[in-house]
């Protein structure tokens, strides 16, 4: 009796109903063999944490490579560049130092252009409220905040001023820390925890723009030469067909007006192939660090 | 104002004390309430900051033990980014310190920088960093110092038995402020609400409980050395103190009366007594040598010459003499019963039969009523003296009518004469048996005074009645036990 009146609820044999399965939610990718979807990582080298603007940008990129985009994030750069190694990543937007330091495993694809040029600077940034300061050697003693251990404009670059005068990050200052992003970086040093800071120039001149109280609460001190703009790099492994595909709308973006507006939120102007050497600076500076004693 | 206070009427005191009574109670339940929500307050903040604590506490055990000093401050001030959040559970300032007790990080970086000594840049940081150093539990410690408005909660950070850093939170009692001003305004508006309901009744009531007071105290206030005749006194009558005072005090005010009453008749009678005793004294004195004089004449008259006009000089003498005697011996009124009959009711007949034709002159009616019938025991003459000196002043002063009525009793006569003239003014009274009284307008002023003269000597009591169209003078002689014999 029961059975029957089972039965009777669902009419599909079992074999109907696999079909009727495949059909509804698992078949259109398969039927269309839609290929699998490209893996981003990004990085704090821009602000990352715009969760609409992102996934505006995730369905335009969708959109245009006709082909599902995932965004990867992670705390820190070591975590992506990781994940790229292990093919759990087909591109990520990186910072140029770590770019260099994994130049082997890693395919240069497209280098951001802000205010017209693929370079940016770090900028050594200190409390709106300190208007003693005047060069980094002033800050001897003090708590310093870094974005991150791998971070170019973030670390690295102070690290190679201080080898310059024959410092060292954990001698000059009493205590260093990092904040795992550009942006709170100016927000450490805003509240004065930290005494001094270096930052993505360009974090800091968008978040000026975008956000003009955090930055107000900060002075920029020194600005340092100019850098390969963070790049997008892709794997070494990444199938040419899907890397020329990357690129190509990444470098279109500036051609149509969403991805104009897009990167207007990014308060860039574009993507352009780029050149390896545009980060023979960091390259050379990391060598010169890495010899310091 | 202590003067003021202490003098001021009970119709007020009472209202006035009623309030103070209600304002006091109001004053101690809103302190009372303010006190328990202090508590509250503090109870509440505590219990808050301690399970915060706690979350924070094991929170920051990761960053510390990777040395994240940036996630630790946005781990301990994350409490601070919530918009809507209640600010008066919010810690003012949250301090990580490391093992040494130095900050660590802190949610106020610029006033407490990290590896800072707290303690050196706020003294009143020393009591929990004690408190707390040496503790290995997880338990809050709360200390709040005396004469801060601060409390400091300090939360001990620790992983796996070892001692990473303390957490330390402070809370101004500031926010409880506004609080408490809210309460004791809502407590002031209810307590000027219930003294609006309680003034009318505090004032009705006050008025009624001072109310037989105050007419007590009025009526007393009144009685100077004299009690005022027209004195009336409403005073209540209940079976309280007031209105027992109330009795007491009529009574008082009775007796009072009485005495001076007493006191009055006492004066005029003594009055009265003195000017038999002078009076008497004088004619005694004047009837000595007048008697002589007069013996004298009489011997002249007898042995002497006819000179015609010594003799007419002799009888103007005589008959000089013979007035004062007849004066003096007025004055010098003696009971001696020369009449030794008793009183009968021819007597009294012969009186009326005297002025009747007096009051027919006057045309005035006469109206009798004897009741004496058998004889008494009384000197005649006198109580014929009495009744005819009242009688002839009762038709002298009479409009149309004068009533006279004889009457006994077992024990006494009473002689009662009633006219409808002019009454004799109250001022008047104490002066009416005086001897040449200058109220007598005709005769010469010895009449009443003989009457009491002669009745005080038979122990008996004169009563004057006079009001407006009738005076009454009424002589009532004690009758003796035995026949009179003196």
């Amino acid at each position: 009796m029961t059975k029957r009146f089972e039965m009777a609820i669902f009419p599909l044999s079992r074999r109907r109903f696999c079909t009727a399965l495949a059909l509804c939610g698992l078949a259109p990718r398969a039927l269309a063999g839609e290929p699998a979807p490209l893996r981003l990582g990004l990085t704090p080298v821009f602000l990352d944490d715009q969760s609409r603007f992102l996934e505006a940008w995730r369905l335009y990129l969708t959109e245009r490579l006709q082909r599902p985009v995932v965004f990867v994030q992670r705390g820190s750069y070591r975590e992506i560049v990781e994940l790229l190694a292990q093919d759990q990543l087909e591109a990520a937007w990186l910072c140029g130092f770590p770019f260099v330091k994994n130049e082997r495993r890693l395919r240069l694809l497209a280098v951001p252009l802000f205010q017209g040029r693929p370079l940016y600077r770090s900028y050594l940034i200190v409390p709106a409220g300190d208007t003693r300061t005047e060069t980094l050697l002033d800050l001897r003693g003090k708590v310093f905040a870094y974005s991150d251990p791998d971070s170019n404009s973030g670390f690295l670059y102070t690290q190679h001023a201080l080898s310059q005068i024959g410092e060292r990050s954990d001698r000059f200052f009493a205590r260093t820390f990092f904040a795992w992003a550009h942006r709170k970086v100016v927000e450490a040093v805003a509240v004065e925890l930290a005494q001094g800071g270096a930052v993505d120039g360009y974090v800091w001149e968008t978040l000026k723009r975008f956000y003009p109280q955090v930055t107000a609460k900060t002075r920029v001190l020194e600005q340092s030469p100019e850098f390969g703009f963070p790049p997008f790099a892709a794997r070494a492994s990444l199938p040419e067909a899907d890397f020329a595909a990357l690129r190509q709308v990444l470098i279109a973006m500036g051609g149509d007006a969403e991805g104009k507006a897009l990167l207007a939120q990014l308060n860039l102007d574009g993507f352009v192939p780029g050149e390896r050497g545009l980060f023979d600076g960091i390259g050379r500076m990391a060598r010169q660090v890495e010899k310091q004693p | 104002m202590k003067y003021f206070m202490r003098d001021l009427s009970l119709r007020y005191k009472i209202p006035l004390r009623v309030l103070l009574l209600a304002s006091l109670t109001a004053i101690l339940v809103t302190a009372s309430i303010l006190f328990r929500v202090y508590d509250e307050t503090r109870n509440d903040l505590l219990r808050h900051a301690q399970s915060m604590g706690r979350v924070l506490a094991n929170t920051l055990v990761g960053p510390l033990t990777h040395d994240d000093a940036w996630r630790a401050f946005e781990i301990i001030n994350s409490p601070f980014q919530s918009e809507e959040a209640d600010r008066s559970e919010l810690a003012e300032t949250i301090l990580v310190l490391d093992g040494k007790g130095q900050v660590y990080v802190s949610t106020r970086p610029a006033q407490f920088p990290m590896l800072s000594d707290p303690v050196r840049l706020d003294p009143e940081f020393a009591a929990i960093r004690e408190a707390t150093a040496g503790r290995d539990g997880r338990n809050p410690v709360v200390r709040a110092q005396p004469g801060s408005n601060r409390l400091f909660v300090g939360i001990p950070i620790i992983s796996d038995g070892a001692r990473l850093g303390t957490l330390i939170m402070t809370y101004t009692k500031g926010p409880f402020i506004p609080r408490f001003i809210g309460i004791a305004q809502r407590a002031a508006l209810m307590t000027l609400l219930a003294l609006a309901v309680l003034l009318p009744i505090a004032w009705y009531w006050g008025n009624r409980m001072a109310g037989p007071l105050v007419r007590l105290a009025g009526c007393m206030d009144q009685i100077g050395p004299q009690v005022p005749e027209g004195l009336r006194c409403d005073l209540f009558e209940s079976n309280d103190e007031i209105g027992r005072a109330g009795a007491s005090f009529k009574r008082m005010l009775k007796e009072l009366r009485e005495k001076a009453r007493l006191e009055q008749q006492i004066m005029a009678t003594e009055r009265l007594a003195a000017i038999g005793r002078l009076s008497a004294g004088i004619a005694h004195e004047i009837n000595n040598p007048l008697g002589g004089m007069l013996n004298a004449i009489n011997t002249f008259k007898r042995h002497g010459s006819d000179d015609p006009l010594t003799l007419k000089t002799l009888s103007l003498l005589e008959r000089g003499l013979g007035q004062i005697k007849d004066t003096v011996a007025a004055l010098l009124i003696e009971a001696r019963v020369e009449s030794r009959h008793a009183l009968s009711r021819r007597d009294i007949e012969d009186t009326r039969t005297l002025v009747a034709a007096e009051a027919a002159s006057k045309g005035i009616e006469l109206a009798w009523d004897n009741h004496v019938t058998a004889d008494l025991p009384l000197p005649s003459t006198l109580v014929r003296q009495i009744l005819l000196n009242l009688l002839l002043n009762a038709i002298r002063a009479a409009e149309k009518q004068v009533e006279c009525q004889v009457y006994r009793d077992s024990r006494s006569l009473t002689l009662a004469v009633r006219n409808d003239g002019i009454h004799i003014p109250d001022e008047d009274m104490p002066y009416l048996f005086e001897p040449f009284s200058r109220l007598s307008r005709n005769g010469h002023g010895l009449g009443l005074w003989i009457t009491y003269q002669i009745t005080r000597q038979l122990n008996g009591g004169i009563l004057v009645e006079s009001d407006p169209g009738q005076t009454r003078f009424a002589v009532t002689l004690p009758l003796p036990e035995e026949p009179c014999m003196t």
